[in-house]
């Protein structure tokens, strides 16, 4: 194994190991903390795929702004952290074979897809990736229009969000 | 070599050097935990109720609002490094970009959301 | 004199061939000596850190017409090392109730998310920790762990103050991010780069200050918000929430919040006169000898401290609705008509002459300042005239 793999590894277990720890823990609080965890898991797999900026704008934004949210939520909305109801409902053993199913579709997939066993182009040095997404962001052949209407959709789930909140006063 | 390792090692230094400081105060310093001492501090009374008293919902729709913005900056990232090369077309697009989230702010505002109630 | 002009990498040189003379595979004898490297910044930073506390102590004591420490040592100047012993020797309480793990998680975080900022921080144009070229913005990541490790102390510590603090100032944080974020935009549209030395360099010429001195008071508005420092000091505010998030804290659990603090403000400060002041350049002095741009960086970094202590002493706290308020309907909308305004600018003025640049950059960040001071001036004459009534104002103004 690379150096490289056994990183992946370390990383991969422990994002599982939190995403697991979500849903199983019964503090409402750890459970958002342990998101986080997952989500910086998520991250750092972006940075060892040398996607530094992607890596970079999922610590701002899941970790910096929907993880506080999530917290502002849970610590506004209940009085008890703890969850003192049962852990499972009657139909999890549902979830657990559509999960099992889901995993092994998905490997069954990927193992006739060629694209799978592919080791990856070497990235040239010099390569502004960032610059790049940003003359496709802008250029009127490339995605120009859904740099705008992320704006919109921006605007909408902000609009939205304050009409929820002003009606229920 | 991914640059990404060092920044790990920063993190795992950075990590070390409070713990170990931590640490020296947990050795060093003196254990003799009463149920006064523990209790948690009220300005000298006894504590009153519950902690978890029920908070002001307004500071979640600060942070929705945050949040918005900053999938905006996100965004404007890339655009920001490509600026000097693109001209004024791209100038143009971020300025409607920008705008349209300005109205989005203009909107909280009239609607009072953004006052402290 | 190879070793004047790049310390760093005729030490790394020297050391790597030492481990691999013992046998060490060359890949793993360089990640060592990076670490080595690391953890010599982080001392250094560490100890700076310690005489930083002396420094803030006898600077406060100058603007309230004291002395300061002057009993240990010369000058006060072994004061701190006192203090460290304390802290140490001090019992380390947990409240009753406490969410033990998080609890002590918190000050761990808080003291990483400053220690990590220096992976990006070109000290000099040789030593820097990493060239990511996402710089800026790794920036933004870091305050995300010390917001993180805010609310976690605040909640863990099972006490109202603390929660109150918490919940205020991570508040505060998020907001003061929106123009911190904007304010970051201008220096990367006149770098076209995020990378924190492609900015250094891009001010060879002019400091991006000249070119946007309304932007550098801005982010300076935001990181002293950002740090929680007066005026911006609600969260902590002594006389109402006794210590905010860290109220229950004792003992170096406390000290690496207070330290974490300190190095945070000095490396706010290192960071703006990065971004608006050229980081280690000085009129080319900086080629001369790394330790040279050394000095030229700890000088600034220290005015851009002296800067925010000066407004921290001489400011009072605002409120909570007044800081959103200003925040929100003022820094906000502004700080985004100025990265609009800048853009259009720079596009406009794209190929002319560096002092036609320079000057139309100038007087455009001006004319949207003196807008501004104009809207806010007005706004404050028709809330004036609310409350005392038309007359008085009037009076008033003979």
């Amino acid at each position: 194994m690379t150096p490289e793999q056994i990183i992946f590894l370390i990383v991969a277990g422990a994002t599982l190991v939190s995403g697991l720890m979500v849903v199983s823990t019964r503090n409402l609080v750890h459970a958002a903390l342990w998101l986080v965890a997952t989500l910086f898991g998520v991250a750092a797999m972006y940075a060892i795929l040398n996607a530094g900026f992607i890596a970079v704008v999922q610590v701002v934004v899941y970790v910096g702004a929907i993880a506080i949210l999530f917290i502002f939520a849970v610590m506004l909305t209940r009085r008890d952290m703890r969850d003192s109801g049962p852990q499972h409902n009657k139909n999890w053993w549902a979830g657990a074979f559509v999960s099992v199913l889901t995993f092994g579709g998905l490997v069954a997939l990927f193992q006739s897809w060629a694209g799978f066993s592919k080791t990856a182009a070497v990235i040239p040095s010099g390569f502004d990736a960032v610059g790049l997404l940003g003359s496709q962001l802008t250029s009127p052949e490339a995605y120009v229009l859904p740099f705008e209407v992320a704006s919109v959709l921006l605007l909408a789930a902000m609009v939205g969000a304050v009409y929820v909140a002003f009606t229920r006063k | 070599m991914n640059e990404w390792i060092y920044v790990a090692l920063f993190m795992i230094v950075g990590a070390i050097i409070p713990i170990g400081a931590i640490a020296a105060g947990f050795i060093f310093g003196p254990k003799k935990p009463n149920p006064i001492k523990q209790s948690t501090y009220e300005c000298g009374i006894e504590p009153v109720g519950d902690v978890w008293v029920q908070f002001k919902a307004q500071y979640y729709i600060f942070a929705l609002v945050f949040l918005v913005f900053d999938v905006e900056a996100v965004f404007l990232f890339p655009w920001a490094v490509k600026l000097g090369q693109l001209g004024m077309y791209a100038v143009v697009e971020g300025i409607i970009f920008i705008s349209i989230l300005i109205v989005g702010l203009v909107y909280t505002w009239r609607k009072g959301m953004l006052e402290w109630s | 004199m190879n070793f004047w002009n790049d310390p760093l990498k005729v030490a790394a040189e020297w050391l790597e061939g030492i481990f691999t003379g013992w046998g060490l595979d060359a890949v793993f004898a360089h990640v060592l000596v990076v670490f080595l490297g690391v953890l010599l910044l982080i001392t250094v930073l560490m100890v700076l850190d310690i005489f930083l506390v002396w420094i803030e102590r006898k600077i406060v004591a100058r603007f309230q017409d004291r002395i300061g420490p002057n009993r240990v040592g010369p000058y006060g100047l072994i004061q701190p090392f006192a203090d460290i012993i304390k802290l140490i020797i001090k019992e380390d309480t947990t409240p009753d109730g406490a969410d033990k793990v998080v609890y002590n998680l918190a000050p761990i975080l808080s003291m990483m998310s400053v220690l990590i900022l220096w992976a990006i921080v070109p000290i000099a144009p040789v030593m820097l920790g990493v060239d990511l070229n996402v710089g800026v913005l790794f920036m933004i990541a870091a305050g995300a762990i010390g917001t993180l490790s805010i609310i976690m102390a605040g909640w863990s510590s099972n006490n109202k103050f603390a929660l109150i603090g918490g919940f205020r100032q991570v508040a505060m944080m998020v907001a003061f991010e929106i123009p911190m974020l904007t304010m970051l935009l201008i220096p990367t549209i006149f770098a076209g780069s995020m990378n924190m030395n492609a900015i250094i360099q891009g001010q060879g010429s002019l400091w991006y200050f000249v070119l946007s001195p309304l932007g550098a008071l801005i982010f300076l508005i935001a990181i002293i918000a950002e740090l929680g420092r007066a005026p911006f000091d609600l969260a902590e505010g002594e006389s109402e929430l006794v210590a905010g998030f860290n109220t229950e804290y004792s003992g170096m659990k406390f000290g690496m919040f207070y330290a974490g603090e300190l190095l945070h403000a000095m490396t706010f400060g290192g960071i703006w006169g990065i971004l608006f002041f050229g980081g280690y350049r000085f009129f080319g002095l900086e080629q001369v000898s790394p330790f040279l741009a050394i000095a030229i960086f700890l000088f600034k970094a220290l005015v851009g401290y002296w800067v925010i202590m000066w407004v921290k002493y001489t400011m009072m706290r605002i409120r909570i609705d007044q800081m959103l308020t200003f925040n929100w309907m003022f820094l906000t909308p502004l700080s985004f008509v100025l990265l609009m305004v800048t853009a259009f600018m720079n596009a406009l003025l794209a190929g002319t002459p560096t002092w036609v640049y320079g000057i139309g950059m100038f007087l455009s960040n001006v004319v949207v300042g003196w807008i501004a001071m104009e809207l806010v001036r007005s706004y404050s004459r028709r809330e004036r005239e609310k409350i005392e009534g038309p007359k008085k104002v009037a009076e008033a103004h003979h």
